[in-house]
Parts: structure tokens; C-alpha cells; sequence
């Protein structure tokens, strides 16, 4: 934006290439670009014989549900896992210049980590806790390293994630949105109800909901993306409740724990990572 | 990668395949978007692709409340067997240094489906603009050695200009002269790559500025129009573009109008409170 009239100032522009990019890297860029490029590399590490199948094998799974974001990480925290009925399978292990996830072994619900488990009764039902943030360059990489261990024959997606209210958009008043509010988008293959209406055009998705979502609609899976509209960024209690319909659902519905321990559990998650309740600056 | 929507093989053999450069007012997307709907052509399966930027939304091509909620990704093929044309749509902009891999991909692809032809709708900023490509009208096109040999004479009775070489070091001296489109994102790559593959391929591009570029993309689908003769525009072209423009003139006159009205509304209403 111009700071006085007249100013001359350069537009980004949505074409992408600079002329910088045009010109012929040295050895050294190359170089630079190898091992930043190794670094960025993500891994994912799964316990050997999960399933009863071995390590090598693609996981055999009905139900893969994958939360995207401290609120929907910390809504399955509450409402659907526990330590006696889910053990951790696998982990995501990544770096970028916005995040790195964690090397501890018992995570804080404002820690990053991308936790995969598995439901002790029924090993086919996976679950993914993701609250890092997975860049742009490394999302195709998450997905051929996750569906790549995931077998894909009677499989199923449900995805939740959050996003801020300010990027709906609507011609109605945004003055009585009720955020935070949820919408859905599905794939071709995906038959059953969905919980909330469907996001209307021309409203997108972006990054590692979008990128799960995209993967399941060109390889024909059934997935449904349950997008959570609020205007509030950080961890929430009102944002992870708004994901309550959901556990009505049919993929959730008989994974859902006694709620009466879930709000206790919401209130204690909720806690742990205020340091300090003053309001000093 | 292309990967077919219901799994079936398709044949694009001798097809014309259309596609935009993510360029500046994205005005060859919205070209795309115009074609597709115009056209209303069917959706035959995605580009999967770690290039570009993963979005996804409902279809943007709606016309029922049906087919409002169907899927869309960041890249989509479609295809109409009728006019031997196939589409591919781009919805997002690349990812930082995987231009070059797109680009590969893209042309091993357009080699393996046996495509007869590229055609690349681009722009580039207007503001970049040389005193020769200040005259005369702002389409411009390329043509790679392969293409030119076969439709030379059909754009010559077009009577279109080619994209014109600017001078590599400008002031300095103009013996050396290098294709420059700034804006015009991977047009440039794409097309020297073409060239050297020997690929048939056309660049039509039009000279613009971020804003609402739509008026832009209807420019550039007329201007392909009459090469490919998609749709048979019944009175001449130079007429067309003469409505389009009145059109257009007609209805920002109507909403100068509109709004003039509203402020003369806001006013009144302002003039009870203050009485």
C-alpha cells in the first residue's frame, strides 16, 4: 500500500516467477538448495507390526481420521482419545522455518507433533493428531509418505480442521456469522450424510486439509472435510466444542468416550499452556 | 501426473490441448474458465501434481444446485471429444522452485497422450511494454519452429503480430534480442522447453494489469476464437468487440448510476437525521 500519494510501489504479482529465478544458479545455490532441500525432507517412522501385519506391509484401515490444528487436535483429545483403548502406531517428523515437531515422548497439547494411533479393539481404525504445520513444499511429501503405509481398499477419510473466520466469504452481513460454525466438503465417492452444510463457492481450502482431501478425490476415496469457521486462532474451548456435532456422526460415533471426563479433560488441556494468567506486557 | 477420473483409459490423440499460465490478472485462467463453461465441457480427470499449491472447493462451473457440490482440485482435466480439444485448468500458483519439474512433467505428458497441439493463454504486464509493443492492439501470440511449419499460413491471413524480442541489454547495444515476458510466470520456460522438444506449441498472450482482469480474458478467448473456432460468433469480430465493449460501458454506466443513486439516498436520509 501506498504510505503518501504519488509513491511508486511494486505490486506482488500472482505470476510467480521472478526474473531472479530466471537466471542460471551456480554449483553453490545448487548446493545450498540440496541440502536445504534434505533438511525439509519429512519421515515418517511407524512402529514395526502394527496390525499384526509386518512394517513393510500398508496398514489395513476402514476409518482414517485426521485432525489438522491445535483445536481439532485437542477436540479428539477430549472427546475420543484415551491412553487405554489407543496406542501410538507412528510419528511425522519434519522441519521448516515455521515449525519443528517435537522430540518429547508425552506431548503438551500447545507442543507441535504429528501423532498417528490406532484403536486397540479394532486396529483398523487410525487416527492422526497433526498440530505442526506442514509447509507448502512438503505436503505432497506427507501424503505419499502417509497413504503410502495406509492401505486404501474400504478405507475411509474425515478430516477436521480450522480455519479463520475473516477468510469466509459470504454476501450475507458478516456481523451475524455465528462463529465459529462448521462446513464440509466431500469427495465423489463419499455417499453418507454430512453433519453440516457444504461449503458454498466460492470459498476454498488450503494447505494440509486441502492437500488430504485432493488426494482422496483423485485416488477415489471416500473423505469428508469438516472445516471449523472461527475467529479465534489459538487453542479454544468454544472452537473445539463447535466440533461437538460431529460425534454423531457415523465415522465418530461409537469412538466417542464418556463425555462427563471430556469437559475435564477440555479444561485441563486448556490450562496447560497458560504459563501465566496476568496482563503485564 | 494424469490421472482419469473413472479410471477408464482416454485417447487424446491428435487433440488441441488448451492450458493457462498462472500470469499476471490470471487472466489465462479465467480464458480457461470462460472456455469450460462456455463450452460446458466434462470433467475427464486431474493433473496430480506436487507443484502446485493444494486448494480445494466446490465446483465452480455450477449450474444446478446438484451439481454445485461436486468436487474441484487445483488441477483439472477436461475434455470435448467434438472438437478434438482438451482443457487443463490450474487453480493455484506454483510451488517456489517447482517450476521446472512442471514444466517437464507437463510436456512428457502432452508426449505420451499424443496431443496434436499446445496452446498456452498467458499475459504479461502491460507496464514492461517497449515502444514497439505500445502500438496497435495488445494480443500478441508465439509460434514454436514445429507449429509455425504447419498453421504459418493461417495465422499470417489472421493478420496477428508476433510477440516481439526485446533488445537483451537495452541502451547498450540491439543487436541481441531476447524473448522477454515479464508476468507471464512459466510462459517463457514452457515455450523455450517446447522449442527445443520440438513440441507444437502457440503462446497467446495479452498485455494487461492486476484488476479486474475479466474484460481481459474475454479479449484473449476472442482472440483464440478466431483461430480455433470454438463458437461461431455470427456478426464479425470487430463487431463483437465493439458490443463487449458497450456492454461493459452500458454497465458500469448503470452501476455509476446505481451508486449515485445510493449516495443520493445516504444523503437524503443523512439530511432527515440531521433535520
Amino acid at each position: 500500500m501506498a504510505t503518501f500519494f504519488g509513491e511508486v510501489v511494486v505490486a506482488p504479482s500472482r505470476a510467480g516467477v521472478d526474473d531472479e529465478e530466471e537466471t542460471e544458479e551456480t554449483a553453490e545455490d545448487r548446493e545450498i538448495r540440496r541440502e536445504l532441500q534434505e533438511k525439509r525432507e519429512i519421515t515418517a517412522l511407524w512402529t514395526p507390526g502394527a496390525a499384526g501385519s509386518p512394517a513393510e506391509e500398508p496398514l489395513r484401515c476402514s476409518r482414517f481420521i485426521v485432525a489438522v490444528g491445535h483445536n481439532a487436535v485437542a477436540f479428539l483429545s477430549a472427546f475420543i482419545l484415551d491412553s487405554v483403548c489407543w496406542k501410538i502406531v507412528g510419528a511425522v517428523k519434519l522441519w521448516n522455518e515455521w515449525c519443528q515437531t517435537t522430540n518429547a515422548t508425552s506431548v503438551l497439547p500447545t507442543d507441535s507433533f504429528c501423532l498417528f494411533y490406532q484403536l486397540i479393539s479394532d486396529p483398523t481404525v487410525l487416527l492422526c493428531q497433526c498440530s505442526c504445520y506442514v509447509a507448502e513444499d512438503q505436503q505432497f511429501q506427507w501424503l505419499e509418505k502417509v497413504f503410502g503405509h495406509i492401505g486404501k481398499e474400504g478405507l475411509q477419510v474425515t478430516i477436521l480442521s480450522t480455519c479463520p473466520v475473516a477468510e469466509y466469504k459470504t454476501q450475507e452481513s458478516t456481523l451475524t456469522l455465528p462463529s465459529p460454525f462448521l462446513k464440509a466438503l466431500k469427495t465423489k465417492e463419499f455417499k453418507e450424510e454430512v453433519c453440516c452444510p457444504l461449503l458454498e463457492q466460492p470459498n476454498i481450502v488450503r494447505d494440509l486439509p486441502a492437500a488430504v482431501l485432493s488426494y482422496c478425490q483423485v485416488w477415489q476415496i471416500p473423505a469428508v472435510l469438516y472445516q471449523c469457521y472461527t475467529d479465534i486462532i489459538k487453542l479454544d474451548a468454544v472452537t473445539i466444542e463447535a466440533f461437538k456435532p460431529l460425534l454423531s456422526s457415523k465415522p465418530l460415533k461409537n469412538l466417542v468416550k464418556d463425555i462427563s471426563e471430556s469437559t475435564k479433560i477440555l479444561k485441563k488441556l486448556l490450562t496447560t499452556g497458560e504459563t501465566h494468567n496476568n496482563i503485564y506486557i | 501426473m494424469f490421472v482419469p477420473c473413472d479410471g477408464g483409459g482416454l485417447d487424446f490423440e491428435g487433440f488441441t490441448l488448451l492450458m493457462p499460465a498462472v500470469s499476471v490478472g490470471n487472466v489465462g485462467q479465467l480464458a480457461v474458465d470462460l472456455v469450460i463453461s462456455t463450452l460446458r465441457m466434462p470433467k475427464v480427470g486431474y493433473f496430480y501434481t506436487d507443484c502446485l499449491v493444494p486448494m480445494v472447493g466446490n465446483n465452480p462451473y455450477a449450474t444446478t444446485k446438484e451439481n454445485s457440490m461436486e468436487l474441484s482440485i487445483n488441477a483439472e482435466v477436461y475434455s470435448l471429444p467434438s472438437k478434438k480439444l482438451v482443457v487443463l485448468q490450474i487453480r493455484s500458483p506454483f510451488i517456489k522452485n517447482k517450476y521446472r519439474p512442471f514444466c517437464q512433467t507437463l510436456l512428457s505428458w502432452v508426449e505420451s497422450s499424443k496431443c496434436a497441439r499446445v496452446i498456452l493463454l498467458s499475459s504479461s504486464h502491460a507496464y514492461q511494454r517497449d515502444d514497439e509493443q505500445l502500438l496497435g492492439t495488445p494480443l500478441r501470440y508465439l509460434l514454436t519452429p514445429a507449429l509455425e511449419k504447419t498453421v504459418e499460413g493461417h495465422i499470417q491471413e489472421l493478420k496477428w503480430k508476433e510477440m516481439e524480442k526485446v533488445a537483451a541489454y537495452p541502451g547498450i547495444s540491439d543487436a541481441e534480442k531476447v524473448l522477454h515476458i515479464p508476468g507471464g510466470g512459466i510462459t517463457k520456460l514452457l515455450f523455450t522447453e517446447s522449442c527445443s522438444k520440438g513440441i507444437h506449441m502457440a503462446v497467446l498472450l495479452k498485455f494487461c494489469s492486476e484488476g479486474d482482469n475479466i474484460p481481459d480474458a474475454f479479449g484473449l478467448v476472442n482472440y483464440l476464437n478466431e483461430w480455433l473456432q470454438l463458437i461461431k460468433i455470427r456478426v464479425s469480430a470487430v463487431c463483437f468487440r465493439a458490443f463487449i465493449f458497450y456492454y461493459q460501458l452500458f454497465s458500469f454506466s448503470v452501476l455509476a448510476g446505481f451508486a449515485l443513486a445510493c449516495g443520493h439516498q445516504e444523503q437524503s436520509k443523512r439530511k432527515i437525521c440531521f433535520g
